[in-house]
């Protein structure tokens, strides 16, 4: 396959960005797009051309590290997919591709693809653990957890914190990352001594990186690579109102 | 240079309660005086961190990535290790410490894969106080499953995510450390040097991926918790910015490297598809619970699965290995493939895989039994092929997953040289030349939660430790150093791609130095590595400059430093004339095909010493003794 590529490159944070145009010959359907890319700039590195940068890492779908806008899609057209295990087979000989960066304004661009998330560290430091120091644990089996609420708390603990809910909100939200970890440790009992500090720290910090609100548009769920549903939000908000209700500032 | 382990004295079960009871304390009021560096924010990394950060100690941590979240542990899929005997089924420390040494060919040292059992069960106490959501049995209590090779079930597990899930509890604990500025994190830095002063590791040179900038930081001690070095076969289950530059550049300043030849190849990953491929996907050996490995009897056999009857079919681990079937260790599943692709009965377009065939689980327990264990793989399996594991087999083939070998500890996990400790799979210690399923996560953990918080601390409380600041010469020595290498590289401006040099490495490391070695081999790799290595000096293209995000130049100085690396990784394969575990002499094996130790003359752990790029490296050996657990030849028959 032959595909025309629209490429978001921004030399540093400062600077001013914009679209190149590439063209990928002998792309294969078997490549995923990470793949593609990498053929794309080793063309450019035998040239001696400065490569695009992009971020990734496990290119397995779990790390969290790959954050491309594909044709304005977070992630790329397939549902429930890092855009690593995006392959070139959803794709038809002599396409046209943009691809941009996450964009939002807590997360700043360093170089062409590749974005500063760190602010998603910080929401996890003000509260999105449980405070237990190592060697005072009980035995594991003296928490006894029913079955369907610990698959409830995994199915929010998989989120892998891409921030693809962010680039794809038109708020830049992260109510969807942040509600993910607040509903894995609010159902959860080894949770509940910190819960309402927990969730009115968060957003606290999530306010202060400069995350918008939440309008209830579902992108976010749309994108998720992990289909973390948005009821998520919903439960963080119930646990919002509570902590409030209950005087926690 | 003598090594010299450190393993306390008495009965084995007493040494580590012992050995906690004699070690000096660091008084709480002084433990923030002393910085600790801590390289890595893996299972190990960020477990060691968060627990000294909890302490009280001064931590720096650093990472490669932009969060320390990312870390490869994260894509451990099939779970950790611990010797609960929750399933009454004959399971206890003993068993697991056996079970670990006879998996690791005897080739490990006794008194700390003892400890490691012994702390397996802490393990699971604390990731369980954390929150990690582990499979629950229906009454609430902990699920385990039976995990590669194993006849107990010890394995703890949170569906496919089991690494993902431990890693965010050590994440999570370290991030609550740097909101409680016990620790300060780093994150998108590389070490490039390790800064030794007065004998003792007081620092690294790091390069700031965002600026280029060499920044120096001084310390105490050091803990380099930077993983394997498994891409140094280019193609590997490991991701793609995993690599060896911290542990080799402290290699270069005089730590040892041991058993570099001891790789581990996992049989369960999907097979490469064609030349742009960047990295292999593995998927978890639990698939090897319910699949059934097999290939066709007759060679070259086209003929679609389900279009070969059943007589036709040849079950090979099942007909081979009747009591473990399937479940045989990794080496001995991944080499029984290579036998039979190298017969010609491999499938797929390339000849390079077996088939792994669920029909007969699904058949007995249904497509939403299968689905509820193994549905995250099998989506994954189905998004890379194009293909749908509930209706056709699955194709698989073997491919480098993790290194046992590593810079050589002693029982305090530090290194030859005082005040460099070293932890998780950088280093070499607990799983001789074959490490068991689900042990990589119980290691990292057990470095990082349970052993380095009191060993760092008899170091600390132990030693006379001047003031040091990063003005001193060796920082700058460090520095200059590192500079000196990146605009080496940046100067060369050649014509050929870093990844097409990297891919030849790995070509090199696969045919010769990979799941079946032999004399012949061996020296051919050993003459091929260091002309590569002088080609990529030569015509190696590295664009871009020093003074911002250039990937390119990270990438090369990692693969410059593979060019050197790979060379005492065979040279280690070649002196050792023995096969033990994963690694395989064509030369030494048994006559029916087993890898055959040589205990008379190979027991012992080869530490190396650098001597320069090149050059002979100086070989130091510790004798490895067996008081516990009696040397036998391994079989699984």
């Amino acid at each position: 396959m032959r595909l025309n590529l629209r490429i978001w490159r921004q030399p540093g944070p400062a600077s001013a960005g914009r679209l190149v145009d590439y063209v990928a010959g002998g792309v294969s359907p078997d490549m995923s797009f990470l793949e593609m890319l990498d053929v794309v700039n080793e063309g450019l590195v035998r040239k001696g051309e400065d490569a695009i940068a992009f971020d990734s890492d496990c290119r397995e779908g779990i790390c969290g590290t790959c954050s491309l806008v594909v044709n304005g899609i977070a992630h790329g057209p397939d549902r429930g997919t890092t855009v690593c295990q995006l392959h070139m087979r959803r794709f038809k000989d002599g396409d046209t591709i943009t691809v941009e960066p996450w964009r939002a304004r807590a997360f700043p661009v360093v170089k062409d693809l590749v974005v500063d998330r760190s602010a998603l560290d910080r929401i996890i430091a003000a509260g999105g653990y449980v405070s237990v120091n190592v060697g005072g644990a009980p035995d594991g089996n003296t928490i006894p957890i029913p079955k369907a609420v610990v698959e409830a708390a995994m199915d929010s603990a998989a989120c892998i914190g891409c921030g693809a809910c962010v680039a794809a909100c038109k708020n830049a939200s992260a109510h969807l990352f942040m509600s993910a970890k607040i509903a894995h440790l609010a159902l959860l009992p080894q949770g509940q001594q910190e819960r309402r500090n927990r969730v009115t720290a968060m957003i606290a910090q999530a306010d202060e990186e400069g995350f918008g609100s939440c309008s209830n548009e579902g992108e976010c769920e749309a994108v998720c690579p992990k289909e973390i549903p948005i009821s998520n939000i919903a439960r963080m908000t119930r646990e919002y109102i509570k902590a409030s209700l209950a005087g926690v500032k | 240079m003598t090594l010299d382990a450190k393993v306390p004295a008495g009965p084995i079960a007493q040494k580590w309660d012992r050995h906690k009871f004699e070690m000096k304390l660091v008084n709480p009021a002084n433990k923030r005086k002393f910085t600790i560096i801590v390289a890595g924010t893996g299972l190990a990394g960020a477990s060691a961190a968060a627990s000294l950060g909890e302490l009280g100690y001064n931590v720096l941590n650093f990472c490669i990535q932009d969060s320390p979240r990312r870390a490869h542990s994260i894509a451990a899929q099939g779970g950790i290790n611990a010797a609960k005997n929750y399933q009454n089924d004959g399971d206890s420390v003993y068993r697991l410490f056996y079970d670990t040494v006879k998996g690791g060919d005897y080739r490990s040292r006794e008194a700390n894969v003892y400890r490691l059992a012994q702390l397996s069960v802490n393990i699971i106490d604390h990731c369980v106080a954390q929150g990690v959501p582990f499979a629950r049995e229906y009454g609430g209590l902990l699920d385990n499953r039976s995990f590669g090779g194993a006849q107990v079930s010890r394995t703890f597990y949170a569906r496919g995510q089991t690494g993902q899930q431990l890693l965010l509890g050590a994440y999570q604990s370290l991030m609550r450390q740097v909101r409680r500025k016990t620790v300060r994190l780093f994150a998108r830095r590389e070490m490039l040097d390790l800064v030794v002063v007065d004998g003792k590791a007081r620092g690294i040179v790091c390069r700031n991926l965002m600026t280029g900038a060499l920044e120096r930081y001084a310390a105490d001690a050091v803990v380099l918790a930077t993983g394997g070095y498994g891409t140094v076969y280019y193609l590997s289950t490991n991701a793609v910015n995993s690599n060896v530059t911290a542990a080799w550049r402290a290699h270069k300043r005089g730590a040892l490297f041991a058993n570099p030849s001891f790789t581990q190849i996992h049989p369960t990953c999907i097979p490469v598809s064609g030349e742009h491929q960047s990295k292999l996907t593995l998927m978890s050996e639990s698939l090897r619970n319910d699949g059934r490995v097999w290939v066709p009897k007759k060679k070259g056999d086209k003929r679609p699965p389900e279009q070969i009857p059943e007589d036709e079919r040849d079950y090979y681990l099942e007909r081979k290995y009747p009591s473990f079937g399937n479940l045989v260790p990794r080496d001995v599943a991944s080499r029984n493939a290579k036998q039979a692709t190298d017969e010609g009965r491999g499938v797929g377009e390339s000849g390079l895989a077996v088939y792994l065939d669920f029909k007969d689980a699904i058949q007995r327990l249904g497509p939403e039994v299968i689905k509820q264990k193994y549905g995250n793989l099998f989506h994954m399996y189905q998004k890379i092929t194009d293909e749908n594991p509930y209706k056709v087999p699955m194709r698989i083939y073997p491919a480098i997953h993790y290194t046992m070998g590593g810079l050589w500890v002693d029982y305090n996990l530090m290194s030859n040289l005082p005040g460099l400790h070293v932890l998780g799979e950088a280093n070499f210690s607990d799983h001789g030349a074959n490490r068991l399923g689900a042990s990589a996560l119980m290691q990292g953990l057990a470095d990082g939660y349970f052993i380095i918080p009191y060993t760092i601390g008899d170091y600390l409380a132990g030693t006379p430790l001047p003031k040091v600041t990063i003005d001193h010469d060796a920082f700058k020595e460090a520095a200059d150093n590192s500079q000196r290498q990146i605009n080496r590289l940046l100067s060369v401006k050649g014509n050929r791609g870093i990844r097409e040099i990297h891919r030849e490495l790995g070509r090199i490391m696969w045919d010769d130095v990979g799941m079946a070695r032999t004399e012949t081999s061996l020296r051919r790799a050993l003459e091929a590595i260091p002309k590569l290595r002088d080609e990529f000096w030569h015509t190696v293209s590295v664009p871009g400059t020093n003074d911002n995000l250039n990937q390119s130049l990270e990438y090369a100085g990692r693969v410059a430093d593979y060019l050197e690396f790979a060379e005492l990784l065979a040279l280690d394969a070649l002196h050792r004339r023995e096969s033990c575990g994963g690694h395989f002499r064509e030369e030494s094996q048994t006559p029916d095909g087993e890898a055959l130790r040589d205990d008379d003359h190979f027991m012992y752990v080869a530490a190396w010493e650098f001597t320069g790029v090149g050059r002979q490296p100086e070989l130091h050996k510790e004798a490895l003794h067996f008081e516990e657990v009696h040397p036998t030849q391994r079989s699984y028959k």
